[in-house]
């Protein structure tokens, strides 16, 4: 506990690091993966292509994706923004089944009903469809947001510094305090990041919880 | 006024949902497409505001080919009323009611204003303006169905099944609201059912529709009661049709006989015969009583409530009933403004009805060239 004591600030600056790094792949990936979501809702025959191709890349390695990354972006090799374009491509590829899935959950009778009123394109996107998908979306956004909170600490390995390098760095120099202090740190960070985006459900759907005080 | 001109449509499956259908649902009045399950009727509707395209045939409105029209501003001129309501889970009900409006681009003061009116004139209390459609019965979402559809005050309503998922009590209830109001606003409307009574009901104008998308016949309520085409539609009007038949002639001037009245309160002492019929302050009929089995003040729980009451401007069918449902066998009449004017028997209506004809003949050619 001694050693916690004397690093809080250091504690501090990786878990900011942190943050940006698992939270800003989760707003960029949820905005890519809308698109893609409602284009595999769209064109039927797209959802298994981009439900199988989206599964293949969370497959892939992390460490390999951190390090393939400069070759891809020709960014150089400290660089963050390998660690942001990775853990983005891990958001979509968790994110755009469940956009998918949370579109096709409107039900069907509202769609029609939207169609009637005359509800077209984008304003039918936003106006109905969206709204009504942010409970499964939302759902989906806390498991990436975990996943990613624990993915990111694996960019200690190439030299990104977050809250992963406290269990690199006591692993490597026997300080306990300092790992365990990194593994609370992510839980506590993983929690933040699911109450917030719950709290965020909760004002987007009132509806829902109105539903649950009438039974 | 809608017009459909060899109107069919096919699904991709084969399946043909509509059958080179002609007909013309006229201005300000109220056309009924009635069939079983399957025939075609939602088809049919959707067809109208291009929710579904005509494989082939023209529909019109107001002489003007709806397939050349831009589809939303299209169906924002057309209110609809969807299956099972459909309300929009996520909108409070004022939020429902204001959607065409939001739309078409008026402002929020403005629509929430119009949709608080709505509210009112399909008979919902205001408190339930916040609440969403989850929180609401099947009645009232219904309601609230009318009204979102009548919100930018279209000229022609579709409505498919509004009033299907309720008890019959409420259908009842919802139907006559819906009759008011289109007494009032004069709509063009198509209203699809299953339910004949409802048909036969609410419809200015009934068209029969066969499995398979096939018009069987279209004529008004009384007419189609009278004389239906074929084994298909007398089957599927019903057996009641004589007596229902006579919701449609209008009753002639009745023989009414004077009623011993008692009012509520009164005491039954002197009073002599089997039924008495009691009447509030204003000559209004309470219900009747057997003197014998009251002494002293007849209170409101002596009453017995059993029988209907008919107007004397009403139909035959209501002075028939009224006559056949009443304790004493004498059927109450009231006027316009509910008073009693007086009581009528069985065998004296049904004289009246021997007396009259059967809805004429010649309206036969005139549906059928409309049809063609
Ligand atoms: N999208 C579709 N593809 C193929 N067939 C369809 C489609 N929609 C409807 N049908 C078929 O077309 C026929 C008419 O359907 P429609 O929904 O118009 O009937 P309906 O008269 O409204 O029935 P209900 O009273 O049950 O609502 C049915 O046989 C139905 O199975
Ligand atoms: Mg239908």
């Amino acid at each position: 506990m001694e050693w916690v004591n004397d690093h809080w600030g250091d504690i501090f600056a990786l878990a900011r690091s942190h943050v940006w790094l698992a939270g800003l792949p989760l707003v960029l990936g949820l905005l890519i993966a809308l698109p893609l979501g409602w284009a595999a809702r769209r064109w039927s025959r797209l959802y298994p292509v981009l439900i199988s191709a989206s599964g293949l890349l969370y497959t892939i390695p992390s460490l390999a994706l951190f390090v393939l990354m400069p070759l891809i972006l020709g960014t150089r090799v400290l660089d963050r923004a390998n660690v942001v374009v990775a853990m983005t491509i891990y958001t979509v590829a968790l994110l755009v089944r469940t956009v998918a899935d949370g579109l096709g959950s409107v039900p069907e009778a509202t769609l029609q009903a939207a169609r009637a009123m005359g509800y077209k394109g984008l304003r039918r996107f936003f106006g109905v469809e969206l709204p009504l998908a942010v409970p499964v979306i939302a759902a989906g956004l806390r498991v990436a947001a975990v996943s990613n909170v624990s993915i990111v600490s694996v960019a200690s390995l190439i030299g990104v510094s977050q809250l992963g390098n406290l269990l690199t760095d006591g692993y490597d120099r026997f300080i306990t305090a300092e790992i365990v202090a990194g593994i609370v740190a992510c839980v506590v960070l993983a929690l933040l990041f699911d109450g917030l985006i719950l709290l965020g459900q909760r004002l987007l759907t009132p509806w829902v919880r109105a539903q649950g005080g009438r039974a | 006024m809608i017009r459909f001109d060899g109107v069919t449509k096919k699904y991709p499956d084969g399946t043909v949902a509509v059958d080179d259908l002609s007909l013309t649902a006229p201005t300000g009045k109220i056309t009924v497409l009635v069939g079983p399950s399957g025939c075609g009727k939602t088809t049919s509707l959707r067809m109208i505001n291009r929710m579904i395209e005509p494989t082939s045939g023209l529909i019109s409105l107001d002489g003007q080919d709806t397939g050349r029209m831009n589809e939303a501003q299209l169906r924002r001129g057309i209110g609809y009323v969807i299956q099972h309501a459909g309300l929009f889970p996520h909108r409070t009900v004022v939020d429902n009611v204001g959607t065409v409006p939001r739309l078409l681009g008026w402002d929020k003061k403005e629509t929430l204003e119009r949709s608080r009116e709505l509210l009112d004139r399909v008979g919902l209390a205001p408190e339930l303006a916040d609440r969403y459609p989850s929180q609401l019965s099947g009645g009232q979402q219904q309601r609230v169905g009318v009204a979102r559809a009548l919100a930018a005050d279209p000229p022609v309503m579709l409505m498919d099944e509004p009033f299907s998922a309720v008890d019959p009590v409420v259908r009842d209830q919802l139907q006559d609201v819906f009759l008011d109001l289109q007494s009032e606003l004069g709509k063009t409307i198509v209203f699809v059912t299953h339910d004949i009574d409802e048909a036969i009901k609410l419809g200015d104008q009934v068209a029969v529709l066969r499995v398979g998308g096939k018009l069987a016949q279209i004529s008004d309520p009384a007419y189609l009661l009278a004389h239906p085409v074929d084994d298909f539609v007398a089957d599927f009007v019903g057996r009641d049709r004589g007596y229902r038949s006579l919701q449609f002639q209008p009753a002639p001037k009745l023989p009414l006989t004077s009623e011993r009245t008692l009012l509520l309160g009164e005491s039954t002492a002197g009073v002599s015969g089997d039924w008495v019929l009691v009447v509030d302050d204003s000559h209004r009929p309470l219900g009747w009583v057997e003197p014998a089995r009251v002494s002293g003040e007849v209170t409101s729980e002596h009453l017995h409530r059993g029988g209907t009451v008919a107007r004397a401007s009403g139909s035959l069918r209501g002075a028939l009933d009224a006559a056949l449902s009443s304790p004493s066998r004498r059927g109450v009449v009231v006027d316009d403004e509910g008073e009693l004017v007086g009581t009528v028997r069985a065998h004296e209506v049904l004289s009246l009805i021997e007396a009259t004809d059967r809805p004429d003949e010649d309206r036969a050619d005139a549906f059928a060239e409309e049809g063609a």
